[in-house]
């Protein structure tokens, strides 16, 4: 199926979500284009993870009013996998451990039958993962070697979009630089017919921005998008007023 | 009378003061239900067997082309059918029933192997065994032989409601090598049924055996194996046991004794715990060697409505040993249950240093969304982690057998979606 490129890769339309009794988003709109890449800044605990997780169909994130369309597609009643094979893909921030599962089995089967040994040597190869490739996935993982893992099993998976949650968490300075280069590798990697990949970064520090070029950021305040515009000119301004007074400021393009 | 009369006397008084003795472990069974089982006659080749014994021999690592492997013995009921040690080991190793082991051998036998690391009173199985006579393999690897291919016995039940009793020994002299693979299976059309094996194995200073069971039975089937392993001075005795399919009850507690200084036993055990299965299954390391080593890990799944026990037992006797227990269950039905029992003691061994870890846990929802978040739908998400928890890393497992038991877990995990 092609996608018509003037029609957005993603649209969250008066999205709300709640997270057991309590009422996280609140209303969230959002559009992401074909090649387009966003960043999601906001305060610990406004939303951020949960917008992401329910765009993954993780259970326990229930969507009480609004929609999302992936491709046109709404993903309501959608499993994680049915997602992902539509063409979502997620970077978790803490990834479980899963014993008995080789990170090389993994990215096999994130990368499908067409995933063939010359592609997996270049993936261990630009992460340098030769040390983890036949280890437990995640298993006594550092924090710098579970973003690796993840990033490998994404290039793998090759998703239209991709989730970065809080890519540059528990990551030290060698590895931030290994793990941008890797999301900058997928989302400007070009599909044949199918244009380029999109991307939604989550980050609360912006210091990944270092290293991967970004279109537009938002922040998610009180469970809305409350504030859209220049990904660093939106840091600059949280860095020197704090989130509060940025929601408010001139630079909003809301 | 002679000593081996006067032992063959002893035996059988302390038998028969066992009759009815019960078992520590697993459900009690009444042994008058089951018929003797009858004669089966004898082939030229394996390959002379029906295709369904093949098959089913094959799915317990029996090949009946023999192809890889360094010698062949099959019983079938209480017959040995097949017996042969392949050409290029002939002289290193010997392969016959136990029966003629003892005829042959009768001095030696009485003396030093049979019954002698396992007690013919130590329940009512034992004694079952020990007042029939009975078949079995015996296996003796010449001093410093090496042997690299595996040795294949299989115990083969081919007729409904029988027991099937066996006595096997392997004896491994001084600095000899092998791998021993025991498939344990039956015919498909077998429902019910006892398997009553009694295994005694030797190891010679500075011998090595690996030795793997794979365990095929059907819903109704019991089975109780007493096995008991003797090591001498730097031997090393490796234990695989596997078990994939349904069983109606399994009892089964080999015991290793690290006799010689610097032995070493290694239990490894896949368990695979489905329908309405009751399997009680362990192992007990008892070291009296200086520098005796000893490590037994299990790994066991319950589905449906299967209980499972997973026992391990460590006795330390010495001031210089060490030995760990790794135990870990994964219950996936609400109905079935699961114990991890272990089980350590220091006796008058001050210096003697053991340790174990056991675990019960459900298999973790969020390992399943991860690999479903990689496109994985559910089904097969849960069959791969629950293969990859069973996916024991056995050091020195044949390659032939890896394959067996993956392909094993994994027709099982299909099985069960």
């Amino acid at each position: 199926m092609s996608v018509d490129s003037a029609s957005p890769l993603l649209q969250v339309e008066g999205l709300h979500v709640s997270v057991g009794d309590r009422e996280i988003l609140r209303g969230v709109d959002l559009v992401i284009a074909e090649g387009e890449t966003h960043v999601l800044l906001g305060p610990n605990g406004g939303g951020k993870t949960t917008l992401l997780n329910t765009i993954v169909g993780l259970p326990g994130y229930r969507v009480t009013a609004g929609r999302i369309l992936f491709k046109g597609t709404d993903l309501a009643g959608l499993e994680i996998d049915e997602r992902a094979r539509l063409g979502i893909g997620v970077a978790f921030q803490r990834p479980p451990a899963v014993r008995g599962i080789k990170l090389k089995q993994l990215i096999q089967v994130a990368g499908g039958d067409s995933f063939d040994e010359a592609a997996m040597a270049d993936v261990i190869g630009g992460l340098t993962l030769e040390r983890m490739i036949d280890r437990d996935v995640n298993m006594g993982f550092s924090g710098g070697e579970m973003k690796r893992s993840e990033m490998a099993q994404l290039i793998a998976q090759a998703p239209d979009l991709t989730l970065f949650d809080e890519p540059e968490s528990g990551v030290d300075l060698d590895n931030i630089a290994v793990v941008g280069g890797a999301m900058t590798r997928l989302l400007k990697a070009e599909r044949v017919g199918k244009g380029t990949r999109s991307g939604l970064i989550v980050t609360h520090t912006g210091h990944i921005l270092e290293y991967v070029n970004a279109d537009i950021g938002h922040v998610l305040y009180n469970g809305r998008l409350a504030c859209k515009g220049n990904p660093r000119d939106l840091i600059d301004e949280i860095g020197k007023h704090g989130y509060d007074k940025c929601v408010e400021c001139a630079i909003c393009q809301m | 009378m002679s000593d081996v009369a006067a032992r063959k006397a002893e035996i059988r008084a302390l038998a028969e003061a066992a009759r009815d003795k019960k078992a520590a472990y697993g459900p009690d069974l009444d042994l008058s239900a089951f018929n003797a089982a009858q004669d089966a006659e004898s082939v030229e080749s394996l390959e002379a067997l029906d295709k369904q014994m093949k098959e089913v021999a094959l799915s317990v690592g029996i090949e009946s082309s023999e192809e890889g492997r360094a010698g062949t013995y099959f019983q079938v009921d209480r017959s040995p059918i097949y017996q042969r040690v392949t050409e290029m080991y002939g002289g290193k190793l010997e392969i016959m029933s136990t029966k003629d082991a003892v005829e042959l051998y009768p001095e030696l036998m009485y003396e030093q192997y049979y019954w002698r690391a396992v007690a013919p009173d130590k329940d009512k199985y034992t004694a079952l065994v020990a007042l029939q006579e009975t078949e079995g393999y015996f296996i003796r690897v010449l001093p410093g032989q090496k042997i690299d291919k595996p040795i294949q016995a299989c115990l083969f039940v081919s007729e409904n409601n029988i027991t099937q009793n066996v006595h096997n020994v392997i004896v491994m002299e001084e600095g000899s090598e092998a791998t021993v693979i025991t498939g344990c299976t039956i015919h498909p059309k077998v429902r019910e049924g006892l398997h009553a094996g009694i295994s005694e194995f030797y190891l010679g200073k500075g011998s090595k055996l690996t030795f793997t069971m794979i365990h095929n039975w059907a819903e109704d089937f019991d089975v109780r194996p007493r096995t008991a392993i003797v090591l001498d001075e730097d031997a090393t005795y490796i234990n695989n046991y596997v078990l994939m399919k349904p069983v109606k009850s399994i009892q089964s507690f080999p015991v290793a004794k690290c006799v010689g200084d610097r032995s070493r036993a290694v239990f490894n055990s896949i368990v695979y715990g489905l329908e309405d299965s009751t399997i009680d299954i362990g192992s007990e390391s008892i070291m009296e060697g200086e520098g005796s080593r000893s490590e037994a890990i299990a790994r066991t799944v319950s589905r449906d409505r299967s209980v499972v026990y997973s026992r391990g037992r460590l006795i330390g006797r010495t001031n210089d040993c060490k030995a760990h227990l790794d135990c870990r269950g994964m219950v996936q039905s609400a109905e079935s249950t699961q114990w991890a029992i272990p089980d350590l003691a220091s006796e008058g061994a001050p210096g003697a240093e053991l340790s174990h870890e056991a675990a019960i846990s459900p298999i973790a929802a969020e390992e399943i969304y991860y690999l479903m978040s990689r496109g994985v739908p559910k089904d097969e998400a849960v069959s791969m982690i629950t293969r990859g928890f069973l996916d024991l890393e056995i050091p020195g497992l044949p390659a032939a057998l890896r394959r067996q038991i993956d392909k094993a877990l994994e027709e099982t995990a299909k099985d069960s979606m």
